[in-house]
């Protein structure tokens, strides 16, 4: 009997470890798959069959790329559209998390209910009448209109993710500062502040992403000023293959290399602690 | 402490969120309202709805906004199940498991709708391997629209790429589910199966109801990863509100589309909220 349940323990342990593995894989192959392809040279990429292994390593896609026209540009524009978001939602959204982390008030769980629901809104019924009113302002085409838009998207995420940053860093910490002699703000930018520091730039990390990743609002708000993945999505159906791969590779990778540096407090981020 | 006095504090910090989010998030909302219910001069109308309606793209890219979140939702859901539950195991290396499980969460439509091209296309990684298993001996053309092809291809991206999310809901939610509560289960004699379907689905039923709205609603929206897999051959609704607004220069059909893609979210939403009615709603 003690020997079939271990037995049967046994077998559903190497399952496990097998279904681990086997999702592990599904979701590192494409990724593998699109690197080879950006660090393939045209002709390999054109070849057929194509072999699954990396034969000759070149940056020759990459280059042609990188050199393409627009390309520079609208990688700059991206990197410009996401730290303003970033900033703009940082500035804006950290003192609302603070205020719902740290105070009982009337209408908190109103305001809280409102910023889950902003979730169920869709970004794209945002960008239509938001284009139409930025080309009234003589916003349209601007990097700041499309930072703009971005943190409307972003802001409720800051805010939530900002709070129960907050939240993690003891109220007693800062009141002892008080007891110290320090005055609210004091107590706030000398105590809480530095403690919660790791924590909003997760949030910040995070934020960053989200703008980098966005397409449909960066389309349809700009025709020059162009963001990455809005550039890459007006001329895809007009690229060449290795163009479209070079450009997947580019938009994937620093979004890969943020979440790396963010994966600890991305699950403290969401109340997750793993043991 | 004077309790009497009204603290002002928490207020004056969340007035610019609040200003912010009403000047470019509910503001915006009321003028597509105005866009697709109002004529340039003012006059309230049907007519752009009646357009929608009558609209050759748009009975092409609801049926196939439909048929995705069909095939995707489900799909997502029960993988990220089965991750989730894997992390209850409390597998050696876990933590290294969880950050590659959350790696597409960093990933945008458009890097996954191109990757899946890169496996999906006439010379691509899918045809190369089923050539070198010997299943075929020229390239199958997957990515022709008159099949279902391009349909799975779509689907296999997006459950790729924002399945993630779905697991991270849903971990959380087990998280908070008391380990006493399964270990009675499993000392009472309940086996694995039983245990999921007794004691942790019913308990999770608050965060599968979040992970589901959540999803569904993103679906509503696919948009990128579409027409990187699929080009011009494919539409979906997000598509038509791009083409109306950019192509062809009516934003009034575009916030029409726009405003239909939300009524649907706010459907499925309602539906959600309805089927999945935890206790404490119940009473309500």
């Amino acid at each position: 009997m003690k020997q079939k349940t271990f037995s049967r323990r046994l077998i559903g342990r190497v399952l496990a470890y097998l279904l681990a593995i086997l999702i592990a894989l599904w979701i590192l192959i494409p990724i593998y798959f699109i690197t080879v392809a950006a660090f393939s040279p045209k002709d390999v990429i054109y070849s057929w069959p194509k072999s699954l292994l990396p034969q000759t390593i070149s940056l020759e896609t990459l280059l042609f790329f990188i050199n393409a026209q627009y390309v520079l540009d609208s990688l700059w524009n991206s990197v410009k559209v996401a730290l303003l978001t970033l900033v703009i939602s940082l500035v804006i959204g950290a003192p609302a998390g603070y205020a719902l982390a740290r105070y009982i008030f009337p209408g908190k769980d109103a305001f809280r209910i409102i910023i889950l629901s902003t979730r169920a809104f869709p970004i794209v019924i945002l960008s239509i009448p938001l284009a139409v009113t930025f080309m009234q302002w003589g916003l349209y085409d601007k990097l700041i209109s499309v930072a703009l838009l971005h943190v409307a998207m972003a802001l409720p995420t800051t805010i939530l993710v900002t709070s129960s940053v907050f939240i993690g860093v003891s109220k007693e910490l800062e009141e002892a500062a008080t007891v110290f002699g320090c005055n609210r703000v004091q107590a706030f930018t000398r105590v809480a502040l530095p403690l919660a520091l790791p924590g909003l730039a997760a949030s910040a990390i995070f934020t960053f992403v989200l703008s980098w990743n966005e397409v449909f609002a960066a389309t349809i708000l700009t025709i020059q000023n162009r963001t990455l993945p809005a550039r890459m999505f007006v001329q895809l159906a007009a690229s060449p293959i290795p163009f479209r791969f070079a450009g997947g590779f580019f938009i994937l990778v620093p979004a890969v290399v943020f979440m790396f540096f963010i994966r600890r407090y991305l699950f403290s981020l969401w109340g997750i602690t793993l043991k | 402490m004077n309790l009497k006095r009204f603290n002002w504090e928490p207020y004056l910090l969340l007035l610019p969120s609040i200003l912010y989010l009403a000047l470019f998030f509910a503001w915006p909302m009321v003028q597509s309202f105005g866009l697709a219910f109002r004529t340039d001069d003012g006059q309230l109308t049907l007519a752009h709805m009646q357009r929608m309606f009558n609209d050759v793209g748009f009975t092409k890219a609801l049926r196939n906004t439909v048929m995705l979140i069909i095939a995707i939702v489900p799909l997502q859901f029960i993988l990220a199940l089965i991750m989730a539950l894997l992390m209850m195991e409390r597998l050696r290396g876990s933590n290294m498991l969880v950050y590659i499980y959350s790696i597409p969460l960093a990933i945008s439509d458009l890097a996954a709708g191109i990757i899946w091209f890169s496996i999906f296309t006439e010379r691509g990684y899918l045809n190369s391997f089923l050539y070198s298993l010997g299943v075929i001996d020229k390239p199958f053309l997957f990515l022709n629209y008159q099949t279902k092809w391009p349909l799975v291809a779509i689907v296999l991206a997006e459950v790729w790429r924002a399945t993630s999310i779905v697991f991270v809901v849903l971990v959380a939610g087990l998280q908070s589910i008391p380990r006493d509560y399964v270990e009675a289960a499993e000392v009472f004699g309940a086996g694995w199966f039983a245990r999921v379907w007794r004691v942790i689905l019913p308990l999770l039923r608050p965060s599968i109801q979040t992970a589901l709205i959540l999803r569904t609603i993103l679906a509503v929206q696919v948009f990128a990863v579409v027409s990187a897999i699929a080009g011009r051959g494919m539409t979906v609704l997000a598509n038509e509100a791009y083409l109306w607004y950019r192509e062809y220069r009516n934003p009034h059909l575009a916030a029409t589309y726009a405003m239909f893609i939300l009524t649907i979210s706010l459907i499925t939403a309602f539906i959600y909220l309805r089927a999945l009615r935890t206790k404490e709603e119940m009473i309500l």
